[in-house]
């Protein structure tokens, strides 16, 4: 069912962690959901400058949040929110279909922790932050999650 | 170390039954219709593995009729017994936890005009006699209760609801995929009509299994064909299948009970190791278990992950979990004992056959105990070594 990468991601994930003082937190998924990620970030200079995830959920959750953790470490806030669940997924060299729904939660976690950022230091929000999805709105029923 | 804790989805063949099995995909050929020599010994072989196959139930051998698996001996008991009675009455009495072979051909049967109560179980998993017996009508003519429950072992009181069907006449089936040649079980006592049975569960190949069909049972015939088993199941029979699930039962009637004293002290001891692992729970009755079968949920990690840790330890087990069944939500046996779906969500089954040692359960439970820590490490919701739900509604 899983590639190789994703296996490798799920076993030995990347940047599992909290921030203590982070810059900006975003949780995204709920308990009934069995899907639940939160990725804490710290810029600098404009770059994410650190990067860690704590998720609860299945071998795809873990991987999707490790491999989106990885592409963004130390990139520009810029280079950040252009991040989507389909670089997620190439980068993990796919995801089964009923697992893509992982793919798009990690990028939800990813803005949440962006918008978090924005709002705490009193920021005008890019405009590529202004449509999240919402956490009650379980994510897999979205269109875009029908690859 | 390798420790193969998943014998509730399948066993590995015995040496046993390949050493049975391999003439009969060999040299030993012939199609046991043939009338000439080939043929004869061919069908000796099958009549030799029917009557093994039957006595192990108590049956009798022209009651046993062989099919390729659990789900085929399912679908024939269902459709069959249904069809065969639908003058009589369109009501078909079973349970929220049979196995999706039971369940799925229940669907199909409402969609072509017959009606389906399922009966609910308590937070063991057990189905009540008395529920059994409010709920037959003057037009029911089918009542299947599973012997034992593949996820959480739970097993159920065939006998007291055998005694039921009886006194109203209603044929009774019972899907004994995880049962037979684990527990004892007699077709006579319990009142069976019809009893599903599959062979890689006791450690035969995969691909065969039989329908124990009472004599004088009316059912219509599922597989039409060449007139084989008798006219009930169509198709040249799968002969070292036959044989080897004859093996396989004959090799359990001789170590039956002393194999379920021994499997079930080794379940007893793990699920004792695994037990003190803060906020888990033995899943299904404490006692009234299937001897190998000890599942669990762990709060705060999820089913499918903690099934991948345990892999990249060496261990093979399975989960109920809503991400590892395909279908997003969680297994429908944990939602009917009635669990929370937070609580569902780390569901883990661990199944010990014969073969497994007291080494393997020292390692299985350090391996259960390292996963949940792993996992739970990683994990947002586990804080102050406690599942914090709230927090995230």
């Amino acid at each position: 069912m899983y590639s190789e990468k994703v296996l490798d991601h799920f076993t030995h994930p990347r940047n599992v962690g909290e921030i203590a003082d982070a810059d900006g937190v975003g949780t995204v998924g709920n308990p009934r959901c069995g899907d639940i990620m939160r990725f804490y970030i710290k810029v600098e200079d404009g770059r994410i400058s650190d990067i860690t995830f704590k998720t609860f959920g299945c071998g795809a959750a873990v991987a999707t949040s490790s491999m989106a953790t990885e592409l963004v470490r130390g990139k520009t806030l810029d280079e950040a929110l252009q991040l989507t669940n389909k670089a997620v997924i190439e980068a993990l060299e796919g995801l089964p279909p009923q697992k893509i729904h992982c793919s798009v939660l990690a990028e939800e976690a990813l803005r949440a922790a962006l918008v978090d950022y924005y709002t705490k230091h009193n920021l005008p929000l890019p405009k590529e932050l202004e449509t999240t999805a919402s956490c009650d709105v379980c994510c897999r029923n979205e269109p875009r999650c029908d690859k | 170390m390798f420790v193969y804790a998943d014998n509730a989805a399948t066993t590995p063949v015995s040496d046993a039954v390949f050493n049975a099995m391999l003439p009969w995909l060999h040299d030993r050929y012939g199609n046991p219709s043939a009338i000439y020599s080939v043929g004869r010994e061919a069908k000796a072989a099958v009549e030799d593995a029917r009557a093994k196959v039957a006595s192990l139930i108590s049956a009798r051998p022209e009651e046993i009729v062989f099919t390729a698996g659990g789900s085929e001996s399912d679908n024939y008991a269902l459709k069959g017994t249904a069809y065969a009675g639908r003058k009589k009455g369109r009501h078909i009495i079973s349970t929220k936890i049979e196995h999706h072979a039971m369940l799925h051909t229940l669907k199909w049967l409402e969609k072509q005009g017959f009606e389906v109560t399922l009966l609910d179980v308590d937070s063991d998993g057990l189905v009540s006699p008395d529920d059994v017996k409010r709920a037959v009508r003057d037009n029911t003519i089918l009542i299947s209760v599973m012997a034992a429950n593949n996820e959480i072992g739970t097993i159920e009181p065939i006998a007291e609801i055998g005694e039921i069907a009886a006194a109203h006449k209603i044929p009774f089936h019972t899907d004994a995929v995880q049962a037979y040649g684990h527990i004892p079980l007699n077709v006579r006592e319990m009142n069976l009509s019809t009893l599903s049975l599959s062979a890689h569960k006791l450690r035969g190949p995969k691909g065969i299994g039989a329908l124990y069909i009472k004599n004088g049972t009316h059912i219509d015939t599922f597989l039409h064909g060449g007139g084989q088993e008798r006219g009930r199941r169509g198709g040249t029979e799968n002969v070292a299948g036959i044989v080897g699930l004859g093996e396989a039962a004959y090799q359990c009637s001789l170590h039956i009970a002393e194999d379920a004293k021994r499997v079930t002290a080794l379940r007893d001891r793990l699920i004792a190791g695994i037990l003190p692992i803060p906020y888990s729970r033995l899943t299904g009755h404490p006692t009234r278990r299937l001897p190998g079968n000890a599942s669990f949920c762990i709060e705060g990690i999820e089913g499918e992950a903690i099934v991948l840790t345990l892999d990249s330890l060496g261990v093979m087990a399975s989960s109920g979990s809503a991400c590892s069944s395909g279908s997003l939500d969680p297994s429908h046996v944990l939602m009917a004992i009635g669990l929370p779906h937070v609580v569902a969500h780390g569901s883990v089954r661990l199944s010990l056959g014969p073969q497994n040692t007291d080494a393997e359960v020292d390692y299985l439970i350090s391996a259960v105990h390292k996963t949940a820590e792993d996992l739970r490490a990683k994990s947002p919701v586990w804080e102050n070594n406690a599942p914090m739900w709230a927090k995230f509604e």
